[in-house]
């Protein structure tokens, strides 16, 4: 077994380090401060990577897996960084009965990523979202700020080559 | 103590305020059955298998009957409490069934098969449909990466009592929940591998799991294999701890000494010589007493630490690696015996070591890491060849058909199997330091000690505390189980506050009679009863009814040091009975 670590090299500057280790500092002593920390840390990288959790693992005192289980647990926490192009694919109850649930597997595929995952060369971030409000138009995806509607498979391959620059 | 009055099944009694439903059902000899529950590790109320109904007061009436987790619910004034309901049984049964809809349910070829809580859980309960709520089921691949256990997730229950052990009673944390919901389970941080974590291989947790999920990685089949192989001599050795806990696998109540039976099972195994680590512990003494004064007469670094538990050096090396230099150089009683088995035994009988074979039965997990150690090779080839838990030992005897109840009692063989008192107690907490002041004093002083009983280091607490006066010096010594304890002392110690000479430390809490390698006992025993404290009993007899009780005194030792180390400490004693250590840190 081999650690599951992000694919995209670590890019953390000295100077966001020492942004976090002051926030850590801060929170010095208190109770729950590993919340506020791990959000606070997110806002600096934009991510978690096992880099930023070892500094936090290490400043605190608290085991690096009881903070990968809390970053796994929510959300709000993200172990990648967020791609050029985020593809959000809506699974709320109209868009998954319209199929939206194989237009996410087929870009996890065309991708060659899982949900959450952003591709090696920084691209593409996919999620999964619930209703974005247009049900009208389902199945839907957005990238970014696009929104397309009405979509099959076969309509993926153009979308992405909107997208090459 | 503040009493409450309550009511169980419709029967007055009186609890203490504060107690949980549980405990309470508990002192009204009432059993409630539990799963995750373990006594101040694991009282989180996950499992939902303690259900039971109650009423409480409502002012002057009884309010509606509802369902509550016993362990975490405490009692009030006037509670009635009702553990055998049909609603209660039928709770129960469904929640096992929902357990078994994404268990991985290969009982016949399960390592916990006859052993399992959950398969006795079934049974009490009368599920009869084990596919009852069948569908999606999650799949793991197993963790096979750490040179002492697997990780089978498809078996994981998430009772996390795993996760408590390692966290709470050990102060390590590399196990924990990842993901929730469905996708939970039970990991390392970022799914690596635990052969990459700072696990000490303590198998607390794999003592602690009630089902199959976490196991040993078995040496059995290796070994009856050496047996089989005639161009090889296959030697074995057995722990102080083994002996206090084998009988558990084959019915005898908790604290039984099996030593005699143990002995006899091993020569119908067919090992070519029987011997007993005891020898090993005893010859650690020499050494370690000798070190000890050494360093206190020539400015060495103190205190010093002893080094017999591999949990607890790998501890050490990963959470204290400035503190390495305070180990004891001195191998452990296991490998000091492979070492002595494989150059002073070998020359003896004529053998080559690498036609030799040296089997360990430990109480232990760690003992599968520290054999693959480096500087564990006095011979040129690994000083032992395979270490297995004492179930794995219970595995074999029953796989040969041996009648463990009907054997007679046998002794160990001569020379290496010959050993003392003091060699004997290495398995419980305080025992090491107990045997090395024994010897230690005599030496200091020269003269024979009155008592040789050292009351102040026995005694299952996790840490204890002791000063002698030893020929006009004042010696502080600590006795720390645990690795949590061990955290606790050794901040201690570098911080200026403690300033001990001398501390002993093992990995498990109680010491090796506790080891993550003995027999399991359900949750539900090891909450009632001090397990740690019944084995630690066993050896402290044997002690006291033995003719020779200090490690120098032992014939066989002094054999060995005439015939072949010399002195203790010289050349070539620590050439085979020293090792050295690695300054690992937490994280790469």
């Amino acid at each position: 077994m081999a650690a599951k670590t992000c694919s995209i090299p670590f890019a953390g500057t000295a100077e966001q380090e020492a942004r976090l280790k002051e926030i850590i500092a801060s929170h010095k002593g208190d109770k729950g401060a590993l919340m506020p920390v791990l959000q606070q840390a997110q806002e600096i990288y934009g991510y978690l990577p096992i880099e930023v959790q070892t500094i936090i693992a290490t400043e605190m005192d608290i085991p690096l897996e009881k903070i990968y289980g809390v970053v796994t647990f929510y959300s709000q926490f993200s172990l990648n960084p967020k791609g050029k192009y985020t593809i959000s694919v809506c699974l709320g109850t109209a868009c998954y009965v319209k199929g939206s649930g194989d237009l996410f597997d087929e870009l996890s595929a065309k991708l060659g990523i899982s949900g959450g995952e952003t591709t090696p060369d920084g691209k593409f971030s996919l999620v999964d979202c619930r209703c974005i409000g247009a049900c009208g138009l389902a199945p839907v995806l957005t990238v970014n700020d696009d929104v397309y509607g009405r979509l099959t498979v076969d309509d993926l391959d153009g979308i992405l080559e909107k997208y090459q620059d | 103590m503040d009493m409450i009055n309550i009511k169980i099944n419709g029967m007055d009694y009186e609890a203490p305020k504060g107690t949980t439903v549980l405990e309470a059902a508990r002192l009204a000899n009432v059993e409630i059955p539990t799963l995750c529950f373990l006594k101040d590790i694991n009282e989180i109320g996950a499992c939902r298998i303690c259900i039971v109904e109650v009423s409480e007061k409502r002012g002057e009436a009884m309010g509606p009957k509802r369902m509550i987790a016993s362990c975490v619910y405490p009692i009030s004034e006037g509670m009635h409490i009702y553990t055998n309901t049909p609603k209660v049984i039928e709770s129960r049964k469904k929640t096992l069934e929902l357990i078994l809809s994404n268990h991985d349910r290969k009982c016949l070829s399960c390592v916990r098969s006859g052993n399992c809580e959950l398969q006795k859980l079934c049974k009490d309960m009368g599920v009869e449909v084990e596919s009852r709520y069948d569908g999606e089921k999650t799949s793991f691949e197993l963790d096979t990466s750490a040179a002492h256990m697997v990780r089978d997730n498809n078996k994981c229950i998430l009772c996390r009592r795993c996760v408590a052990v390692c966290s709470k009673v050990q102060g390590i944390g590399v196990i924990g929940a990842n993901e929730r919901g469905f996708k939970t389970n039970i990991a390392c941080a970022f799914e690596d591998g635990l052969a990459n974590t700072s696990c000490v291989s303590c198998g607390q947790c794999i003592a602690v799991c009630p089902v199959g999920a976490l196991y040993e990685k078995d040496s059995t089949a290796d070994i009856f294999e050496a047996i089989a192989d005639d161009s090889k001599t296959v030697v074995v050795q057995t722990a102080p701890a083994v002996r206090a806990a084998l009988g558990e696998a084959f019915g005898y109540p908790i604290g039984t000494d099996v030593e005699g039976k143990m002995a006899a099972a091993l020569r119908r195994l067919g090992f070519d010589k029987v011997f007993d680590t005891d020898f090993g512990a005893d010859l650690t003494i020499m050494e370690e007493a000798h070190e000890f004064l050494d360093r206190v007469q020539n400015g060495g670094k103190l205190p010093m630490i002893t080094s017999c538990s591999p949990g607890w050096i790998k501890y050490c090396e990963h959470y204290f690696p400035d503190m390495t230099e305070n180990l004891s150089s001195c191998k452990s009683p296991m490998q000091m015996f492979g070492a002595t088995v494989k150059t002073y035994y070998a020359e003896k009988i004529g053998v080559k070591p690498e036609d030799i074979v040296v089997v360990a039965v430990m109480p232990c997990t760690a003992k599968k890491f520290e054999i693959g150690r480096d500087d564990q090779n006095a011979a040129g080839v690994a000083d032992v060849d395979y270490s297995i838990t004492t179930r794995e030992l219970a595995r074999m005897i029953e796989r040969s058909g041996i009648k463990f109840n009907e054997l007679p009692d046998e002794k160990f063989d001569d020379p290496l199997g010959i050993s003392t008192g003091a060699g004997v107690i290495f398995g419980a907490t305080g025992g090491v330091m107990e045997a090395a002041l024994r010897t230690a004093v005599e030496t200091l002083t020269g003269e024979e000690l009155k008592s040789i009983e050292f009351s102040e280091v026995r005694g299952t607490e996790g840490i204890k505390e002791a000063s002698y006066d030893v020929a006009g010096m004042t010696v502080k010594v600590a006795v720390v189980s645990g690795l949590a304890n061990a955290r606790e002392v050794l901040k201690k110690v570098e911080s200026g506050e403690a300033d001990y000479q001398f501390i002993e430390i093992m990995g498990c809490p109680g010491g090796c009679v506790n080891g993550g390698g003995q027999p399991q006992q359900p949750g539900w025993v090891r909450n009632t009863v001090d397990i740690k404290a019944l084995r630690a009993k066993v050896l402290y007899d044997i002690d006291s009814d033995m003719p020779i009780r200090k490690s120098h005194e032992n014939p066989a030792i002094k054999k060995v040091y005439e015939e072949y180390f010399g002195e203790p400490g010289s050349e070539k004693a620590h050439h085979i009975l020293h090792t050295s250590y690695v300054k690992r840190g937490l994280y790469k």
